[in-house]
């Protein structure tokens, strides 16, 4: 029988098989920011061990990072920043810290070296790392423990999940995007639809992605429950790598792409679960609760509880309307927003500011918007490309990169009770700041919300 | 890690589902680099209102907590683990757990247990009407009992045989440093380096 590509690329990296015992598996690149590693540094240090590949580790300031210039002002937040830059410098680590080219939201930087590639193990103390799996890797998020693992041995421990398919047929109309289409994936199977498995997104509509795309599906598959999220790597993939400061080159590179063109599931292969999507059937999705399967088509009303048939699902309906301040059957596009964010790992790309410069060329924001570039080499493009003048003519505030008010660590975040349209993963009660309240959109509804100062779709302007 | 054989106290129900990391620890607490200190920040926000069953004293030094499904989703976060260890919880039960909270959970030896959905209810609603109800963990007969009730679960061998030494998956893995190099040395010549 065939292999999915999930299996491949497992068996691939299996040090170490014993019956009754999970794998171990070798880690091809590890990840690393200043909030998940602290205490694992610390463990290394307390039992006299080292970093096993530093070579194969690479740090990154983003979390707690201001979008302004200008020091950190949080004194826990400096100390934290500082603890990193002592732990990189002490254990040989390379980082890229605050002001540094190179610096960004960990899951942008890895694609834009080339240092992510197909068929590797990728891990970081981040649950997002799910994103790396668009180029056909395994790449999934870790506690502190595990990174402290990693980096004592560049390998774990673990059972190999079960595998999904999801089969995305036809094509996505104009106007709907990787996002609209993950939300919709997300509300279809719900946050614990994928518990257990690693995600392969398949089918006509998920092939003709961009890799910027494809990176915004794998990176909410963890807002399915799926650790890993993964597409099998094609002529996308090794274009988006060619020429890259880490791709291989010459007859290197020939090498990798051959082998690379094996990394896709046999057509006889048997996936544990199947899940069939119609990509033509989808419009821009929006959620209106506090979890990110509760999402809608933009064009439907806030769902009332009762309409909800599973009390657990009908009980979670009714708290997120409490939380949100929402009453049921209100048309989602007439919900009022403070703020607009535009950024993260989901969607702080430049294809994404490309998107929502777009939409924002000649128009005024009505609401506080942020434009927060995901690294400094995506700020850089944008500006080269006159992004950013788009942005500021049209009353938006344009940021250094940094994961900024996708979870509010640094300075960027919503007042109690204030409304945001965000391009972030998270819609969870006070993600972006305590008693704030998110709509989970794509760059396009972003922009077109700041627009209107409503929920708003690009077509609608 | 702390070991985990078996367990008996009192139990918290906490009837909500979607119980995302976030809230069980707010992200402005991750900025602390020690380990310690994190059950002050337990549900944070939602210990600010003052019917939230932590708030309850009936409920007070309960050490098992009984959640709704879907416990645990959202970010990597390991100081999830921290702040329910650290206010003095052993052992999570739910119908359903988010997979990397699941996965630190036992990388600390606080046991997350999966319980089918009814029986869930069946030991929350025990537990409101009896607050001082004894409630056992058994991760050796793997089992939850509660007044007549014998529930078992489901928890691999390895797995258990880890928690139940205590044992630090660092040392384990080291054990096999030869396989590790004998894999390094044949990784493909043109996976990258950080270099």
């Amino acid at each position: 029988m065939g292999r999915t590509l999930a299996e491949k690329v497992w068996e691939q990296h299996v040090v170490r098989r014993a019956e009754g015992e999970p794998d171990l598996l070798y880690i091809d690149l590890h990840l690393i920011h200043e909030v998940t590693s602290p205490q694992a540094f610390d463990g290394l240090r307390l039992a006299g061990r080292k970093v096993r590949r530093p070579d194969l580790t690479i740090a990154t300031e983003d979390h707690n990072v201001p979008t302004v210039l200008g020091p950190i002002s949080d004194p826990v937040s400096k100390t934290q920043v500082e603890t990193l830059r002592k732990n990189a410098a002490e254990f040989g680590v390379r980082l890229h810290p605050m002001g540094d080219a190179g610096q960004g939201v960990v899951h942008i930087i890895g694609p834009q070296f080339g240092l992510t590639q197909p068929g590797m193990t990728i891990v970081c103390g981040d649950s997002h790392t799910s994103t790396h799996g668009a180029f056909g890797g395994i790449a999934f998020g870790i506690g502190t423990s595990e990174v402290e693992h990693v980096l004592a041995t560049q390998t774990l421990p673990a059972y190999r999940p079960k595998t999904m398919a999801i089969e995305v047929s036809g094509e996505l109309p104009a106007g709907v995007t990787a996002k609209d289409l993950i939300l919709a994936i997300i509300a279809k199977i719900g946050t614990g639809g994928g518990q257990g498995y690693i995600v392969e997104y398949r089918g006509e509509a998920v092939r003709k992605l961009s890799m910027e795309g494809r990176m915004t599906v794998c990176n909410m598959s963890i807002e399915a429950g799926a650790r890993a999220g993964m597409i099998a790597p094609d002529e996308t993939t090794f274009a988006y790598l060619k020429g890259r400061p880490h791709a291989p080159e010459g007859e290197a590179w020939d090498q990798a792409v051959e082998y690379w063109k094996s990394l896709r599931t046999d057509d006889d292969a048997v996936f544990d679960k199947v899940v069939e999507i119609d990509a033509a059937s989808l419009t821009p999705y929006v959620t209106w609760g506090t979890n990110p399967g509760q999402g809608l088509p933009l064009g439907e009303s806030v769902p009332s509880p009762e309409s909800f048939s599973d009390p657990v699902a009908r009980s979670a309906a009714e708290r997120a309307l409490e939380y949100m301040g929402l009453t049921a059957g209100t048309p989602l596009r007439q919900i009022e927003v403070d703020t607009v964010f535009v950024g993260s790992c989901t969607n702080g790309r430049i294809e994404d500011l490309r998107s929502a410069a777009e939409i924002l060329r000649g128009r005024q924001v009505k609401t506080r918007t942020l434009i927060v570039p995901g690294s400094m080499m995506v700020k850089l493009q944008a500006e080269q490309e006159g992004l950013h003048e788009v942005f500021k003519a049209a009353g938006a505030e344009w940021r250094e990169a940094g994961c900024s008010m996708c979870l509010g660590m640094n300075p960027d975040t919503l007042q109690p009770g204030e409304r945001s349209a965000s391009t972030s993963n998270r819609n969870f009660e006070g993600r972006q700041g305590k008693g704030g309240r998110t709509h989970l959109v794509s760059p396009q509804v972003a922009a077109a919300t700041a627009v209107t100062g409503r929920l708003t779709a690009p077509a609608d302007l | 890690m702390d070991a985990f054989t078996t367990h008996t106290g009192t139990a918290v129900p906490l009837r909500r589902s979607n119980v995302d990391t976030d809230q069980i620890i707010p992200a402005v607490w991750l900025k602390q680099v020690s380990r310690t200190g994190f059950e002050k920040g337990l549900f944070a926000a939602w210990r600010e209102d003052p019917t939230f069953v932590l708030n309850d004293p009936s409920y007070q030094g309960g050490t098992i907590l009984v959640s709704g499904p879907d416990f645990g989703t959202g970010s990597s976060r390991e100081h999830a683990v921290w702040a329910l260890q650290q206010y003095g919880f052993r052992a999570v039960i739910a119908a359903r757990f988010g997979d990397i909270f699941r996965n630190n959970s036992t990388k600390m030896g606080l046991l997350p247990v999966i319980l089918p959905g009814d029986k869930v209810e069946a030991l929350q609603s025990a537990v409101e009407a009896d607050p001082k109800l004894e409630v056992t963990v058994d991760l050796v007969e793997r089992q939850v009992r509660w007044a007549d009730e014998v529930v078992p679960f489901e928890i691999d061998d390895y797995t258990r045989w880890r928690l139940m030494e205590g044992l630090d998956d660092i040392g384990l893995t080291l054990r096999h440093a030869d396989d590790i190099a004998t894999y390094e040395n044949g990784r493909q010549p043109w996976l990258p380096t950080t270099v």
